[in-house]
């Protein structure tokens, strides 16, 4: 256990040093939460919004904003490129001289990763979001409990996604590019989880396939439940829910893993 | 101590001809070959001893490494390493054991090598007064006192091979596979990691499996050589055994030409 905890404190330190990154990709997402929110108001401004979706501009705007906020807990292609080089050139020879399991050692690494990236983003944007004006303004969430279940759920959701994320790096044993992988996990799996179209939106029987997919639960879930949209009787379930998708991928990612490393070919001489 | 029996592998290489009429038809039909890495191979070794293990380059030395510590899992044959299988044991093995790969590297890039050598402590497990004899120890012979605190991109080749013995060798191993340890080194850094296998060996009594194509590394350290060629043990003997059969010729000629009589 401590070795995890050394490896993933080693690689949380690593990760606080890419500043002009996050400098960069506060920009971009700051540029992007605003364009996404002027398509919603115009949305709204046209249509009687409760005719059609049970999600009212105000909580769009926290969902959006977190969204942006927590890019680097939620979005598939965010990559660690030294696991992929690990695989392609053969240096995933020396993890395997070390007396750890792998799946465990990536997953602590990945998640270190990710952690130390939305620390050094998500404070600006969110002080950002909390002081802009109407109807750009990010609301407080209605009640404490929603906001405790909230960082619950996100914890959760994060959990969750780097255990889908594995896939994408077991799969290389195979494919020997991250590419592909990533494209198409990354595209259908973004889109499942509401980061194009917020799952609320989405057509009736979209939701269904998304709601019926792991990838929901770990951002639109949490955002919704932020904000109230998803009631606190229902969030608790959620975590639930959430849990079992947790040991249901970790459970399939290992025996993928296992399978991987016994045909592993170490590549290069 | 190190036993192996009738150990083979091979690999499966997707294969084409130049020129993009190969590569398209290489979309729909895919033609494999299967190259024989390693046939057959049985020796068993003592501890503390030192092996050379020589071969041509694609002979099947890396790859008898590779099953040796556990990485790669063989297609047929028994290998017993102090008792356990490397490939089925793997995690309770591999704190047995330390391994140089001479190509690659285990030390984290961006960070002083003292971060990585920190989280190796914790990755073995050692105690922390283990932790520190041995640091000392490695520090000293490996003349490792300026380096430890320099940022890992920022070392020569030299600096780093010797950083990379010493992370091998933290958590106290008794077998210790070195695949090429001295490519590319200049000949000081040459000497000094060679003084130091012999130091290791002597005092601690560390069994070494070492492989080279540098045949100075072969005379200065190993007292038996074992030849591979073709995924075939051609030779395992005492160095001298080996050098008495060709008389005057170095050792560089004596390997040319025994690669020649067996054809590979």
């Amino acid at each position: 256990m401590r070795a995890y905890i050394s490896v993933g404190k080693l690689r949380f330190i690593n990760g606080l040093q890419y500043r002009s990154a996050a400098f960069a990709g506060i920009a971009t997402q700051f540029f992007w939460g605003f364009i996404i929110i002027m398509i919603y108001k115009a949305f709204f401004s046209q249509n009687d919004p409760l005719r059609m979706t049970s999600i009212s501009l105000d909580q769009l705007v926290s969902y959006v904003w977190l969204q942006q906020a927590f890019i680097t807990f939620i979005v598939l292609w965010f990559r660690d490129a030294e696991i992929f080089q690990l695989i392609t050139t053969g240096n995933i020879a020396y993890e395997l001289c070390r007396p750890c399991a792998i799946y465990e050692y990536w997953y602590v690494k990945l998640l270190a990763t990710r952690l130390a990236s939305a620390l050094l983003r998500c404070f600006p944007i969110l002080i950002a979001a909390f002081a802009l004006p109407q109807p750009y303004r990010m609301e407080n969430p209605p009640s404490f409990v929603s906001f405790a279940l909230f960082a619950v759920t996100l914890c959760m959701g994060l959990l969750l996604l780097v255990s889908i994320s594995m896939f994408i790096y077991i799969s290389v044993f195979w494919t020997m590019s991250p590419v592909g992988s990533t494209l198409m996990i990354g595209a259908f799996g973004e889109f499942m989880a509401g980061l194009i179209i917020p799952v609320p939106l989405m057509p009736e029987w979209l939701q269904k396939i998304a709601y019926s997919l792991p990838f929901r639960w770990t951002a639109d879930f949490p955002f919704r439940v932020y904000s109230g949209q998803i009631p606190a009787h229902d969030a608790a379930w959620g975590i639930l829910v959430q849990l079992v998708w947790l040991v249901v991928l970790v459970t399939l990612g290992k025996m993928l893993m296992n399978k991987a490393l016994r045909q592993v070919v170490v590549q290069g001489g | 101590m190190i036993q192996l029996n009738e150990i083979s592998k091979s690999f499966k290489i997707a294969k084409r001809s130049a020129g993009l009429r190969q590569a398209m038809k290489a979309l729909f039909v895919r033609e494999y070959s299967h190259v024989n890495a390693l046939e057959g191979i049985s020796f068993r070794i003592t501890p503390g001893e030192i092996v050379g293990y020589i071969g041509p380059n694609g002979a099947g030395k890396s790859t008898t490494i590779k099953v040796m510590s556990g990485i790669m899992v063989p297609d047929s044959g028994a290998c017993s390493i102090m008792g356990y299988t490397p490939w089925k044991d793997r995690v309770a093995y591999v704190r047995n054991i330390g391994v140089v790969f001479g190509q690659r590297s285990q030390l984290w890039w961006d960070v002083p090598v003292i971060d990585s050598f920190e989280l190796l402590k914790d990755i073995y497990k050692i105690s922390g007064t283990e932790y520190k004899a041995n640091l000392e120890l490695l520090t000293e012979t490996l003349d490792l006192g300026a380096l430890l605190h320099t940022p890992v991109r920022q070392l020569s080749l030299g600096q780093r091979m010797r950083c990379e013995i010493a992370a091998s060798l933290l958590h106290g191993p008794r077998i210790l596979f070195l695949d090429e340890p001295t490519i590319g080194l200049d000949a000081v850094s040459k000497l000094a990691v060679r003084q130091f296998i012999k130091d290791i060996n002597k005092e601690k009594g560390v069994t070494v499996i070492l492989t080279t194509h540098d045949m100075n590394d072969i005379e200065a350290l190993a007292d038996r050589i074992l030849m591979i060629g073709k995924g075939r043990l051609l030779y395992d003997g005492g160095l001298e055994k080996f050098r008495g059969q060709f008389g005057e010729k170095t050792m560089d000629e004596a390997v040319v030409q025994m690669y020649r009589e067996y054809q590979i």
